[in-house]
């Protein structure tokens, strides 16, 4: 069964269409990638479903409830988190404070404890720097943060949306590795990124945007090869 | 130099009534984004409904105060839901700005048909409040120690709130970021109908504290206050509670030492020019943050 079924979403800013009517589904425990150029609508794709952006049409389901009307504070709840684009850290809080916002739906304060550990776990880096206030961090460590506070609300599926922008090429592997580990500890990944080469590499099965529409779809494997997305989006 | 530390210390007492107005104002713009302009007049509405539970139904001064607060708090979160909230995706941001002002003339208008143009006299809020404390040959009324006190206790309170507690959380991260908030799981219409409450409640108890101090209460009682506070607001760095704190009470200093030594009629220029010359210097104000991004 689909974890997330997005059937015929469009998207209007204004009078110009965004989203044409796009339809996918992630399945649990995939990795999915969403590629293509700038202005796709990957992102707006992302904040359609998690409801930072009105839909002008269509249907979000979410493990097979219907969330294509819920505000965007209580789809959290149902277990979705999602990393925004440029990271939107709170930049005059600390690290620590923070992460426990990410955890702000739950109550058991052993349990948040514990995926606070968790989450050190995975960014041994946030721990040192804990008590530092969230601007003054890099942009790879911000990225870290962002990928932190939302494992802190212990999520099933995790929304990532270009967690490589603007990062050195170490801190780009050291996320796709977290991205890979955090997916094999059983969080569905739902992935946008610029970065086409590194997203197929992890990534399960792919979609493919292209000015609002779906216009190609396969495993990753697959898009891989294809000529079309070699030259298009893989530079070659 | 007697005279001088009694000014300072009437002055450090305006400035706390203003402080405590400026945080109001302050704490709103931080994150409901709109500088809610009818905020004076809640003032004066709080102190209408003290005044009216204290002498026309002669209870307690505790319940007059009490009933005070609560009513600022419930007209401030009315006035969020029915002026404001609808217009919080309107496209221009001058939609609200115009719609504070115009509830700031109604609260006016309905005071003045309910309790009538003449301004009311009153000294009864705070029963022990024109009792003179007296250390040689310096003295000071009991109102002015009572509005120091009565500051720094709300702003220690607030500070707690906002940094110790959830929704106090909820609410740095609405004025940092509304959309990441409500990634989080913030409802940001429940944050900022807090901040109302909240900012409103110290209106009320603004209003006691002024109509204690400066006992007359006409509709237009608030509207002064109102436009100094904003002005402190501005002064200290408007999103910024430190700095609301410091720009009230350096303007009540400012107001008074300039009453005092220079000109009882220039006083207001004296503040507002100082507002200027600041403003002129550091165009965020005292404690005002310059927003850094980083890429």
């Amino acid at each position: 069964m689909s974890m997330l079924k997005v059937t015929d979403l469009s998207v209007k800013y204004g009078v110009i269409p965004a989203l044409r009517g796009i339809s996918f589904e992630v399945n649990q425990g995939e990795v999915i990638a969403l590629i293509g150029a700038n202005g796709a609508g990957k992102t707006t794709t992302l904040h359609t479903i998690t409801g930072l952006v009105e839909k002008a049409g269509g249907k979000v389901e979410f493990e097979g409830k219907d969330i294509t009307k819920m505000p965007a504070h209580k789809i959290v709840e149902m277990g979705m988190a999602h990393v925004p684009e440029g990271r939107r850290v709170f930049p005059e809080m600390t690290v620590y404070q923070n992460l426990m916002l990410g955890a702000y739906t739950r109550k058991d304060a052993a349990e948040k404890q514990k995926s606070l550990q968790e989450v050190y776990g995975h960014f041994p880096r946030l721990k040192e720097r804990a008590k530092q206030t969230a601007g003054t961090l890099s942009g790879g460590e911000q990225q870290m943060l962002a990928m932190g506070r939302a494992l802190m609300s212990r999520p099933r599926i995790i929304l990532m949306d270009e967690p490589s922008m603007g990062l050195s090429p170490i801190f780009v592997s050291e996320i796709f590795n977290i991205i890979e580990e955090v997916s094999k500890e059983g969080t569905t990944v739902l992935l946008v990124e610029q970065n086409a080469k590194k997203a197929l590499s992890i990534a399960d099965r792919a979609y493919v945007l292209e000015t609002g529409r779906i216009s190609l779809e396969g495993p990753a494997k697959d898009l891989l090869q294809n000529d079309e997305i070699r030259k298009a989006y893989l530079g070659e | 130099m007697i005279s001088f530390l009694t000014s300072l210390i009437n002055g450090l007492s305006l400035g706390s009534i203003y402080a405590i107005i400026a945080i109001g104002y302050t704490m709103v713009y931080g994150i409901a984004k709109m500088l809610n302009f009818a905020h004076g007049d809640v003032i004066m509405v709080g102190a209408y409904v003290a005044f009216s539970v204290i002498t026309t139904l002669t209870l307690p001064t505790g319940v007059g105060i009490l009933a005070s607060i609560v009513g600022c708090m419930l007209l401030g979160m009315t006035i969020e839901k029915v002026a404001y909230k609808p217009l919080r995706h309107a496209t221009s941001s001058l939609a609200v700005l115009i719609t504070a002002i115009g509830v700031s003339y109604f609260l006016q208008n309905m005071a003045l048909l309910i309790f009538g143009s003449n301004p009311k006299m009153f000294t009864s809020i705070v029963p022990f409040a024109w009792q003179r404390i007296q250390i040689g040959d310096f003295m000071i009324q009991t109102i002015s120690v009572i509005c120091i006190i009565v500051s720094i206790v709300l702003v220690a309170l607030l500070q707690t709130f906002i940094n110790k507690t959830r929704p106090g959380q909820a609410m740095l991260a609405c004025a940092q970021d509304r959309g990441a908030a409500s990634l989080m799981g913030i409802s940001v219409d429940k944050t900022i109908s807090l901040t109302f409450a909240i900012g409103s409640a110290m209106a009320g108890i603004a209003g006691v504290l002024l109509c204690s101090a400066y006992p007359t209460l006409s509709p237009y009682t608030g509207s002064m206050p109102g436009i100094k506070a904003f002005v402190a607001a501005v002064f200290g760095g408007i999103g910024s509670i430190p700095g609301a704190m410091i720009g009230g009470l350096l303007l009540g200093i400012i107001e008074i030492l300039g009453k005092t030594y220079i000109s009882s009629q220039l006083s207001d220029a004296i503040v507002f020019s100082v507002l200027i010359i600041v403003l002129l210097v550091k165009p965020t104000g005292l404690m005002g943050k310059v927003i850094q991004e980083k890429v």
